[in-house]
């Protein structure tokens, strides 16, 4: 539909047309006959386009505080008793700052614990997918092999499946390692939560498409200097994609502390299971009342999505490229 | 995309190439600009005196190559054995779960071959005297409502707000930092944030001054609104950095000739923005559709159960289906997985196919 109109911009496409003669006594051809000076015209302009401009940022505020709005009335809420939270008038600010809220959830809800955890299979399991990701992504942007293409073009189909396939499969892959059931070990739920979470294909054909970019010239270079492949890739390759490979880092941790499902199934214990699950897992109830105390709760969700925050200030840029290219969540 | 000029610029320093051309090597080799390989002139030490063959072999680079094919697999090796343990035979094992009777996960038995258990999801079939039905009247309606409602919601707006993002001049980092907050987040704890603010007592019934009960013990209904609101904020970040990135990509000289013509707003958005963008858009819409077809942290962080009181189900999607019956019922867990990755599969297939005519690459 818009076809037309858009080739009707280009340069090449522009006919010239003779207009045929008719009566054009009607048209208003000065602007003095319009009644309107170039100045008044231009004024117009002018305040038209300081309208639309007021107008998008007011739009635009509103879009952000609502956006905002969530995390403000969870902080605020974090430092309120639990009676301002559920009293008919909403206040804006607690009245009282209740910040021994967040000392309550450091003892009920193992903040430690989790977070340990947490950290513990976010370093590994990151750890464990930057050596298969560069190693997979050199074989496939520098090497030549037989098969290369079909093999890659067999990893980028199992991108196109839901992931939900596959987890029904691995839980049963790993309880016959004898990595979940009764008499789980702390260190059978860290492999269990690390080994099926070691490869991604995603980064490795994000990383082989930063490999290819890097001009052949140098690779053939190394190679008139009598390098290896091993040390080119170590010493020229990984060097040249540090971003992406920061990305993938960042990334890659941040999809570890969003992780719900997969540590939900795979850990017997509530002490092996990782942040999202003791956030959710945990009843934040007010051991007087018997009631779920949303200060309590508020604090515990501060406590869990502060650490992201810290990361997105610090790594803003990464994350940010790393998201548009990816594309994926975690 | 401005990727190469990006490594140009991102690369951190190129000390680590100086350091590492400085070792020279001991043997001569020349670059042949023809045939477009190295010759390597390699001296032989094993060469005897008065047993000499040759005292150089030459070789291009491209034998080198072929001759180190198996070191390739080498590099390939570790990210090869965990994709075929833990991406490829799970598909294809997952499939045969679907279709065997009487599995039993912890043992691996099961007595034969059988469609029953779609029939019972589908509920079809009856399974110990009783028909299923949760998945086919609420699994199944409420992931085709999430992915219908939600998936053009989010991406009209976020094509609104990436437009005039991009229209602005001051402020445009700040306020592009401010709509990527939400993708920073955990979804089970904003999520609980959510059912906050969504409380009956909350600040969303006091702000509207009603008394609607949205998350415990609410009706099928109301619980709908807090969990589409948080499906749309939370999506939102993620479509307005691709949005953004395509917009700024666009060339400034079809909006100079359409004000030379005198287009007016709408016409430029709609005649070419949106054109423009449309691979942008076409993206986006087919990620989000398999994305919102999974939809399942949410339902948790918001609700913390298959529905908004305990043993309620009429929030169940497929997904949830299929992680609440992963353990008691493997086989019926495998249908509803396979049964997703066919609508998935469909969807996708429908989606590329609109997008050869419509969009404009």
């Amino acid at each position: 539909m818009s076809n037309e109109n858009l080739n009707a911009i280009e340069p090449q496409n522009v006919k010239v047309y003779t207009v045929p003669k008719m009566d054009t006594s009607h048209i208003v051809l000065s602007l003095e006959e319009s009644s309107r000076s170039v100045a008044a015209i231009q004024r117009r302009e002018k305040i038209g386009g300081i309208i639309t401009t007021i107008l998008t940022y007011v739009i635009l505020l509103a879009l952000a505080l609502i956006v905002v709005f969530p995390f403000y009335w969870m902080i605020i809420t974090s430092l309120k008793t639990n009676e301002e939270v559920i009293q008919s008038n909403q206040t804006l600010f607690p009245s009282i700052v209740m910040w021994s809220n967040y000392v309550f959830v450091f003892q009920e809800f193992k903040f430690g614990t989790f977070l340990g955890n947490t950290i513990v299979v976010a370093i590994f399991s990151t750890l464990g997918t930057l050596l298969t990701t560069v190693l997979a992504a050199y074989a496939f942007a520098r090497l030549e092999f037989k098969g290369r293409e079909a093999v890659f073009l067999i990893f980028l189909m199992t991108m196109m499946i839901p992931g939900e396939m596959m987890v029904i499969s691995n839980y049963i892959t790993v309880a016959s390692f004898g990595w979940i059931g009764s008499g789980q070990t702390l260190l059978n739920a860290y492999l269990s939560m690390i080994v099926p979470f070691v490869v991604s294909v995603f980064y490795i054909y994000l990383l082989r498409q930063n490999f290819k970019q890097i001009p052949n010239e140098l690779y053939l270079a190394a190679k008139v200097d009598g390098k290896s492949d091993w040390s080119f890739l170590w010493k020229v390759m990984v060097p040249l994609a540090a971003p992406t490979l920061i990305s993938i880092c960042i990334l890659k941790f941040m999809g570890t502390w969003n992780s719900y499902v997969w540590p939900n199934l795979v850990t017997n214990s509530e002490s092996y299971r990782l942040i999202s699950n003791g956030l959710r897992g945990s009843s934040f109830t007010d051991p007087d009342t018997g009631r779920t105390n949303f200060g309590y709760q508020m604090a515990g969700t501060v406590l869990v999505t502060v650490p992201l925050f810290l990361l997105f200030v610090i790594f803003r840029k990464y994350i940010m490229r790393g998201v548009g290219r990816a594309g994926i969540k975690g | 995309m401005a990727t190469v000029n990006e490594f140009k610029t991102e690369t951190p320093s190129l000390t680590a190439v100086n350091d590492f051309f400085l070792e020279r090597p001991t043997y001569k080799e020349g670059y042949d600009q023809e045939t477009n390989t190295v010759i390597r002139l390699v001296s032989s030490k094993r060469n005897k005196p008065g047993k000499e063959k040759k005292a150089y072999k030459v070789t291009g680079i491209d034998d080198v190559a072929a001759k180190n094919n198996w070191k390739a697999w080498l590099y390939l090796a570790p990210a090869l054995i965990l994709v075929v343990i833990f991406l490829i035979y799970p598909l294809i094992n997952t499939i045969f779960i679907s279709f065997l009777k009487d599995y039993s996960y912890v043992t691996g038995s099961f007595s034969g071959m059988t469609f029953e258990n779609f029939g019972i999801i589908l509920g079809l079939t009856p399974y110990n005297g009783v028909y299923e039905t949760n998945f086919v009247k609420y699994a199944i309606p409420n992931t085709f409502i999430i992915v219908f409602l939600t998936v053009p919601i989010s991406t009209l707006i976020a094509l609104m707000i990436s437009v005039w993002l991009n229209s602005i001049k001051w402020f445009q980092k700040f306020l592009q930092i401010v709509f990527f907050l939400p993708y920073v987040t955990n979804a089970i704890a904003v999520g609980m944030v959510f059912s906050v603010l969504f409380d009956e007592h909350g600040i969303i019934n006091y702000m509207f001054n009603s008394n609607i009960v949205w998350i415990y013990a609410a009706t099928r209904e109301h619980a709908m609104v807090p969990l589409m609101l948080y499906i749309v904020w939370s999506s939102l970040p993620f479509k307005i950095l691709i949005f953004l990135s395509g917009l700024q990509g666009i060339d400034k000289q079809y909006y100079q000739a359409a004000k030379v013509d005198a287009a007016s707003s709408t016409k430029i958005l709609w005649r070419i923005t949106v054109p423009l963008m449309s691979p942008q858009i076409m993206y986006i819409v087919i990620t989000s559709f398999i994305g919102a077809f999974k939809e399942y942290t949410a339902i948790v962080g918001l609700f913390n159960n298959p529905g908004t009181t305990p043993g309620d189900y009429s929030l169940y999607t497929i997904v949830y289906y299929i992680y609440d019956n992963l353990n008691s019922h493997t086989t019926f867990a495998a249908a509803a997985a396979v049964f997703l990755f066919i609508i998935i599969l469909v969807f996708t297939f429908i989606q590329l196919g609109v997008s050869k005519k419509r969009v404009h690459y």
